[in-house]
């Protein structure tokens, strides 16, 4: 194989720490992803916590119907898929039974906050001692990029192909600060992927929302992570980073939105 | 305060080209390879020798391929697992 | 101390079912309030916490159904109970069920429709019961019971045939079944030694070093048609080896009723009376609406000059009769709908017309 552009070797590697590397509790295989899509940092970050953590033995997921339908094929974990926005009410029925194990939702946008909403106030509102996680994209991924719930004004899709007009199709839906005034939510914060400090800061939101579980604490801890679509976007991988920046983060501020007291 | 050295290794086979490591290296140490790999995407390459180890590169990778090594001043000899590094992280050997 | 196997204690329908179903260990129920079956519920919510398991009320019917999937996904005994509407309303939860084969009990206490219909009695989901009901190739066992003790005997016989089967089993009862009183003896079971362990495919944590996935989702059509194959291979299986039925004085019947659940009772008091007038009536009452006895009701045909089908619906389980008797003898059919329940001399009356013309009126 001829190389145009030399890449740079390392002598003393075995001087050297790994400061990164794969986490192991993410499987070893090539995701089905589109480039660039957060979908893909977001498992990683995940498997990174039940790693530290060291509760893989005891962590049971939930996917959903949506891009990370798959998801199971990657964090290596025992895991359920679940039907279109039933996620949350598959995890109640896992967390009810076996309430001394770690439970995760992944979900999408559609999944979440559109055919799901009912699963998703009330498992909040229950309280369910488990950790939510809802990857933000504003569109339908899967079924090849169509209007969601959370879709941005303006934006063009599939189905709103001259750009969501509000008085059809009403507001982008701010699930996270809606759901943030219920009693049974702990811990509601929004964080991105789009950035190594925005990666970073979404870990530690992880890392917390396991801990809370762990330490049953009451409630849902509730984690968005505004997230791209480059192909339902349109946008190449670093078009979608920064266009979601620029325009997705004036609807979807990042930040913590409910942080419990003592952890504040 | 110098820089410390670093050196990622990319597992180049499933890399998807998608470009963010080399956006978000603070060094622009990292580069798109002119090549191609097996499933068609031109893959990433560490390029220049000023890497610091920071991570940012492997913290935006959608596919986890980097490892990423630093120096460590305190310590006399890490009994790195040089032969597993090498056969996971492709870069390593191939020239 | 006293045994309590023999105590006969006087119970609704519905009631009987949730202190069965606590009896033989459920250890999850997750339901949602609909009339005539809320006392199901109700008696859940009062007994089962206390009595090792939990109960939910849930939010709706389509959250209850998926609830069921994910404790049944752990391996655990599970179920729910509804109402037709609700029943409806659960059928995406059940083919995923179906498919991730997973064991629990479904309780469906029909009452009329369609729409909202009525609270009363009826037996007209029968076709959404036993053909599926929900999306893609799939079958439920369905029993029908026709007194408060079955009742309680199907709700043990329904956790053992899902266990035993990795397969969502029905009880597809009705209103009056559900709300009526009768005495009833709960037999001896023993939890541990029926329960049958799933912890080789349930997901309850990575311990034995191998992920347990519960999935549904095989793009290839190739996958999903082995997956299918062994689907149906197995409700071959259940086919051959779990059809229930009763036979009443069928073996010198001229007329044979057949009915299920409460029409069956029913029917039982119109051969009462048709017997007294000197009519050779016969009963046969299917139990199991899936696996339906076809070959039993065929074999009978040779003995009897013509069949009446008696439902609480337009016509229903009178097509599996068809199918079972083909050309051999006239099929008849009386039903009422909408939550009238038929009474037994509107069956005589139907009972003496067959006898004078037997011959089968025209269908369509
Ligand atoms: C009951 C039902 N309705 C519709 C679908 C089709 N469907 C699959 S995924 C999806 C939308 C997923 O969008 P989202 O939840 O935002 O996930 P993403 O792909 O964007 O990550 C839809 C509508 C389905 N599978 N089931
Ligand atoms: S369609 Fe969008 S969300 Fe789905 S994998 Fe591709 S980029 Fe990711
Ligand atoms: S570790 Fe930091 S400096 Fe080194 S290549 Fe990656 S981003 Fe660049
Ligand atoms: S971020 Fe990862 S997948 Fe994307 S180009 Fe860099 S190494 Fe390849
Ligand atoms: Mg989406």
């Amino acid at each position: 194989m001829s190389k145009s552009i030399q890449s740079v070797q390392c002598e003393h590697l075995d001087k050297m720490d790994i400061v990164w590397d794969r986490p192991d509790t993410l499987i070893d295989v090539p995701m089905h992803y589109c480039p660039g899509c957060g979908h893909s940092v977001v498992h990683r970050l995940i498997m990174e916590v039940v790693q530290e953590l060291n509760i893989q033995d005891i962590t049971i997921g939930v996917a959903p119907v949506g891009c990370s339908v798959f998801s199971y094929n990657y964090m290596d974990v025992d895991m359920q898929e679940a039907a279109h926005g039933r996620a949350t009410a598959v995890a109640t029925g896992i967390k009810r039974v076996l309430p001394d194990k770690i439970i995760y939702s992944y979900q999408g946008d559609g999944d979440l906050a559109a055919i799901g909403t009912a699963e998703t106030i009330h498992t909040i509102n229950r309280g369910e001692n488990i950790v939510m996680i809802f990857v933000n994209n504003g569109i339908y991924g899967m079924t090849g990029g169509q209007m969601a719930p959370t879709t941005l004004k303006g934006s063009v899709t599939s189905t709103t192909p001259t750009g969501r007009d509000l008085s059809i199709h009403g507001h982008p839906l701010n699930i996270a600060e809606m759901i943030a005034i219920l009693p049974g939510a702990y811990y509601v914060t929004r964080q991105a992927v789009n950035s190594a400090k925005t990666v970073r800061k979404t870990k530690k939101a992880l890392l917390r929302g396991f801990k809370n579980q762990i330490d049953g604490k009451g409630g849902v801890s509730f984690i968005e992570v505004v997230s791209n679509c480059p192909s339902g976007w349109k946008m190449t991988p670093l078009q979608s980073n920064k266009w979601l920046d620029d325009n997705m983060l004036g609807t979807y501020p990042l930040g913590d939105i409910k942080v419990p007291e003592k952890i504040a | 305060m110098a820089k410390l050295h670093g050196h990622v290794t990319i597992n180049i086979e499933n890399c998807k080209g998608c470009e963010l490591c080399t956006d978000a290296c603070p060094q622009n140490s990292l580069n798109m390879s002119k090549n191609i790999n097996k499933k068609g995407y031109h893959y990433a390459i560490l390029v220049e020798e000023n890497c610091t180890g920071c991570t940012n590169c492997a913290l935006v990778c959608p596919e986890a391929v980097m490892t990423v090594y630093r120096e460590n001043k305190n310590r006399i000899i890490k009994p790195a697992p040089m032969a597993s590094i090498d056969s996971k992280n492709i870069s390593v050997s191939i020239s | 101390m006293k045994k309590r196997v023999s105590e006969k204690i006087l119970m609704k329908g519905n009631e009987a079912i949730a202190e069965a179903a606590i009896r033989a260990g459920v250890k999850a129920y997750f339901g949602y309030p609909i009339t005539p079956q809320s006392e199901l519920l109700e008696y859940m919510s009062a007994q089962l916490n206390s009595r090792g398991g939990v109960f939910l009320q849930a939010e709706s019917e389509v959250a209850a159904i998926n609830m069921v999937y994910g404790a049944a996904g752990c391996g655990e005994r599970v179920m729910t109970s509804t109402s037709s509407p609700g029943f409806s309303l659960m059928q995406e939860g059940i083919s995923y069920i179906a498919s991730a084969e997973l064991p629990c009990l479904l309780v469906n206490v029909q009452r009329g429709g369609p729409g909202l219909g009525t609270i009363q009695p009826a037996q007209s989901d029968y076709f959404q019961a036993v053909k599926g009901g929900g999306h893609g190739d799939y079958n439920l066992i369905v029993l029908a019971p026709n007194s408060v003790q079955e009742m309680a005997n199907f709700t043990y016989l329904g956790f053992d045939l899902a266990d035993q089967y990795r397969t969502p089993v029905l009880i597809l009862a009705d209103g009056a079944l559900g709300q009526m009183m009768e005495p009833v003896v709960f037999p001896d079971y023993d939890i541990v030694k029926n329960k049958v362990d799933h912890s080789s495919w349930a997901t309850r944590g990575k311990k034995d070093g191998k992920q347990h996935v519960i999935t549904t989702l095989h793009i290839e059509p190739e996958k999903m048609e082995i997956i299918n194959n062994h689907l149906q291979e197995k409700y071959r299986d259940i086919c051959d080896k779990e059809i229930r039925f009763e036979a009443t004085k069928t073996d010198d019947a001229e007329i044979l009723l057949i009915a299920y659940g409460l029409s069956s009772r029913i029917a039982h008091h119109a051969l009462e009376l048709a017997r007294d007038e000197g009519l050779k009536v016969g009963l046969f009452r299917p139990i199991t609406l899936y696996p339906f006895p076809y070959r039993q009701i065929r074999a009978l045909t040779k003995k009897v000059d013509s069949i009446l089908t008696v439902e609480m619906n337009a016509g229903q389980m009178v097509e599996d009769v068809r199918l079972a008797v083909g050309e051999k003898v006239p099929v008849h059919f009386y039903g009422r709908t909408g939550g009238v329940i038929p009474q037994p001399e509107e069956i005589l009356e139907k009972i003496r017309a067959i006898s004078i013309a037997p011959q089968m009126e025209k269908i369509f």
